[in-house]
């Protein structure tokens, strides 16, 4: 078994084809108004989008939330009530009533609503998944054309972690009937503050 | 050497019975694909993408020994623990191992092709451990002990009616309630607690970034990164040719992987992930299986640019018509028609016949892999290594003298004995499948030959 | 309308598949006069037999080396060779080699046209003098659809075009019909129609079930063995439906 790696590297080296060129990726701008292309992209893949032009606006949310009883958590600093510690180190089980997550996006894609969250501003890889509904915010102005600006702007492996999510979990795998709420979150809200 | 399977015309056969079920696959399939081309329609740079996914890959192949190296050292700098395994056993073991190395006996797995190509459930249920199939397709099929018959849409052979009641008979839902809401939600309960319960979390691999020594991994479901980060140990299994240069590269096929899997501009998540968290081990195991083999072969090493997306599946109108299962091999259609040789030309001799050869498999691919003419080639290779029979070959040797020397094809045994072996259609025989469902052509007065020869001869 | 651009004569060996000189020899005395009508020198070499692709597709390709060099001797020395099938004119375009005559083989690959593609290509007609006062459904045949490219694929994004549409669109009174489908095969295969009978009938039903949406009275195309598969299954379900050439629609007068 210690062999394999040997034997599979000499293996390719044998048989792999001559040298091909490896492409540049060109960016394929395009122009247009980022944040309703954005928009139509979010709905089409199920989620919800509001525009605001304060985070007040989505504090008033959070606590009309908070008020109603909602167990939420909050990693967004900027935002009132943020709670981390409460739920940082929690496990899965432990979270598993959590009703809200509210999550900083980095970077959104116009094109497809895709949202780049990293484990820095999740904080606990479980948040984004284990809730029944995410809200994620995001500056207008992070806001590209497609996934060729997105990671000229991200980097990758800055955390240990890092996801684009685009909309709600979703399924279609019975009788190809789409289900909006598979495993992970059954609701996805967006804000957009500019 | 393994036993020929059941020769795929029969089995579609067998699929075709129930017209109804089979009309319905069809047009499911159908609307899948016509899905796929208004999501390409939408991006006007869609073949300079494809353009693009194609030369990422043949470049990764060619520099590919070099690449796996680099993904190693930057994997292991990332804390993650990274194996190598030459076959199907040896991968079955490795994790195999690390699962009693963390005394795990529970543990939830997300889609992976490769584990279904190593029969990783089989050999771990052996051995006492216990694997949930977590996307909901893959736990369906796995209720019911059947193999997933489609690499996306693992449970597109099923109705929802044998749904409803293979989770009444496991996971005691209401009887004959088939809404799909219902019947999702009440997996998602059940699913719910595997997570959370689980030992370790095993998944599949999208991509794996050489500069960067990390992993992506799609899913629509969220099913995936909850079981990885619900556990204290992550296992990623890839075959090698997951590999990709550059986390840049990943704009090209994370915008080519979902239109051309479902006509979603992406899918739900594209999780990367580069480090364990803190308290989790993280492993990957490299997989060759075969894949050197391929590499070396010069008409089919492109089938190692495959990202997996079943776009070929559902445009391909036989596989529409025949179900995934009638290509007995972990993946079906075009593509596993292509791969499955690889693994076994005995057992799959039939598979590269399973086609018409029209050519659409290869439009919609997105990595541009030549298909249909692998297809082609790989009917020559079976026959030339002798899997056609030697009575077949000794038969084509006869037509091809006959077909070669016009004076004796002129002679009627001749044309009927090349019309008899290769166009049947024309051969007035009820034995002959053609006549089945079909009439024969009327035979005209006379053939254009002898027309040309009264009316036209120059000569 | 009917325009020439070239009046030069154009010497054409005429290359007809073998199942068309035995069953179909109306197709192939349309597509030779159609050449005539518009001003070439038709030849049909006599010793033609079989492109030898229905072995090839078998998986015997090795062994066409006797068929190769029959044609190569039957078809060396022609300027253009036309054929009305894009399957056959496919398989010379890839397939013909020969170790002995190397460049006769290359020069025969060259020159190779199916139908459509030389009178649209060539010829450069931007229509024909035709009538067919009928309601006409197109069907696309794969070989000289995708691999000649004899009209844009619904798979790929590119402008669409035909070159089959636009010669029958300037046929008088004939009216064409698409199919939902608009490219799907026909399930014909060549000797995949027999080794997966089942598969290729039911893709052969789904083809008709689109063009009797359509109400038309006649399903023409490139290709005759695509046409005979589904004249088969009309045929023995009484539909009444006929299968055309396109060269016989064109040839009409």
């Amino acid at each position: 078994m210690s062999n394999s790696r040997e034997n599979i590297l000499a293996a390719i080296n044998a048989n792999k084809p001559a040298p091909v060129e490896l492409p540049e990726i060109p960016l394929f701008e395009r122009r247009g108004n980022l944040v309703n292309v954005f928009i139509g992209a979010l709905e089409f893949i199920g989620a919800t989008s509001v525009k605001v032009t304060s985070l007040s606006e989505v504090d008033e949310y959070l606590e009309s939330l908070q008020q109603a009883g909602t167990r939420l958590v909050n990693t967004t600093a900027e935002l009132n009530s943020y709670n981390i510690n409460a739920y940082k180190k929690a496990n899965a089980s432990e979270l598993e009533a959590l009703d809200t997550a509210f999550i900083k996006g980095q970077v959104g894609v116009a094109e497809n609503g895709a949202i780049w969250v990293s484990e820095s501003d999740m904080v606990n890889r479980l948040f984004p998944f284990i809730c029944r509904k995410l809200v994620l915010v995001i500056n207008a102005k992070d806001i590209v054309y497609n996934m060729h600006e997105a990671y000229r702007r991200i980097q990758v492996d800055e955390d240990g972690y890092g996801t684009f999510i685009a909309g709600p979990s979703k399924t279609a795998d019975i009788e190809q009937s789409l289900v909006v709420g598979a495993h992970g979150p059954l609701e996805l809200k967006v804000f957009i503050v500019s | 050497m393994s036993q020929p399977a059941t020769h795929h015309n029969k089995a579609a056969a067998a699929f075709l019975k129930n017209g109804q079920r089979a009309q319905w696959h069809d047009e499911t399939l159908w609307f899948v694909r016509a899905k796929r081309d208004k999501a390409a329609h939408q991006i006007p740079e869609w073949e300079a993408l494809r353009n693009l996914g194609s030369q990422i890959k043949e470049h990764t192949l060619s520099n590919l020994d070099e690449y796996l190296l680099q993904f190693e050292a930057n994997a292991k700098k990332n804390g993650i623990k990274v194996h190598w395994a030459n076959n199907a056993a040896e991968h079955n073991q490795i994790v195999y191992e690390i699962l009693l190395h963390h005394n795990a006996v529970n543990v939830v797995k997300s889609k992976s092709m490769l584990t279904e190509e190593c029969g990783l459930n089989h050999y771990l249920a052996e051995r006492k451990i216990s694997v949930v199939d977590t996307d909901l397709g893959e736990y369906i099929v796995q209720l019911r002990n059947e193999p997933p018959s489609h690499i996306v849409l693992p449970a597109i052979h099923l109705k929802k009616e044998d749904v409803s009641n293979t989770f009444h008979k496991h996971l005691h839902t209401e009887k004959n309630n088939q809404d799909p809401v219902y019947l999702t939600r009440a997996a998602r309960q059940v699913l719910r607690k595997k997570f959370i319960t689980a030992d370790a979390a095993i998944t599949g691999v999208n991509f794996a970034v050489a500069e960067t020594g990390g992993i992506v991994v799609c899913t629509n479901e969220g099913n995936a990164d909850l079981g990885v980060h619900a556990n204290k140990v992550h296992i990623a299994c890839m075959g090698f040719e997951k590999i990709i240069p550059r986390a840049q590269d990943l704009s090209v096929f994370l915008r080519l992987l979902a239109r051309s899997a479902t006509g979603q501009p992406i899918t739900t998540y594209s999780s990367h992930f580069h480090r364990p968290k803190a308290g989790q081990e993280m492993h990957i195991v490299l997989v060759n299986n075969g894949r050197t083999e391929q590499l070396g072969r010069e008409a089919f090493r492109n089938s190692l640019k495959c990202i997996r997306c079943a776009a070929c599946f559902n445009t391909c109108p036989v596989y529409r018509r025949s179900g995934g299962h009638s290509y007995h091999n972990s993946v079906a259609g075009p593509i596993g028609s292509i791969l499955a040789p690889n693994l076994d030309m005995r057992k799959n001799a039939d598979l590269p016949f399973a086609s018409t050869l029209c050519g659409s498999c290869t439009n919609v691919c997105p990595v541009k892999i030549n298909i249909h003419e692998q297809l082609w080639s790989w009917r020559q290779v079976l026959m030339a290594e002798g899997y056609g029979g030697s009575a077949k070959k000794a038969s084509m040797k006869l037509m091809t003298g006959v077909l070669s020397k016009p004076a004796v094809y002129r002679l009627s045994t001749g044309m009927a004995r090349f019309f008899m072996r290769y166009l049947p259609f024309l051969v007035n025989n009820r034995l002959n499948p053609w006549y089945k469902q079909r009439d024969m052509p009327s035979a005209p007065k006379e053939s254009f030959k002898d027309w040309y020869k009264k009316n036209r001869n120059h000569e | 309308m009917e325009k020439r651009c070239k009046p030069v004569i154009m010497k054409v060996g005429l290359f007809i598949p073998c199942y068309v000189d035995q069953f179909y020899p109306q197709v192939a005395v349309a597509t030779l006069e159609l050449l005539e009508r518009y001003g070439c020198e038709v030849h049909y070499p006599l010793k033609q037999t079989c492109c030898g692709q229905p072995m090839a597709n078998s998986g015997f390709a090795s062994m066409a080396g006797g068929c190769d060099k029959n044609f190569i001797a039957n078809f060396s020395g022609y300027e253009y060779i036309v054929c009305p099938s894009g399957s056959c004119a496919l398989h010379i375009k890839e397939h013909l080699h020969s170790a002995e005559e190397p460049n006769a083989a290359a020069t025969i690959r060259e020159r190779i046209y199916e139908l459509t593609e030389f009178i649209t290509d060539v010829l450069k007609l931007e229509g024909v003098k035709a009538s067919f006062p009928h309601k006409v459904g197109l069907h696309v045949s794969c070989h000289g659809q995708r691999m000649l490219h004899l009209s844009s694929m619904s798979e790929k994004v590119e402008k669409p075009f035909s070159k089959a549409e636009a010669l029958l669109s300037t046929v008088d009174g004939l009216e064409l019909f698409r199919t939902s489908r608009a490219d799907e095969c026909c399930g014909f295969g060549g000797t995949f129609c027999v080794t997966e009978e089942a598969v290729s009938v039911s893709m052969g039903n789904t083809r008709i079930k689109e063009h009797l949406a359509n109400g038309v009275h006649y399903i023409t195309g490139g290709d005759m063995s695509c046409l005979m598969h589904l004249e088969g299954l009309l045929k023995r379900q009484k539909i009444d439906i006929k299968v055309i050439h396109l060269a016989e629609i064109l040839n009409t007068q």
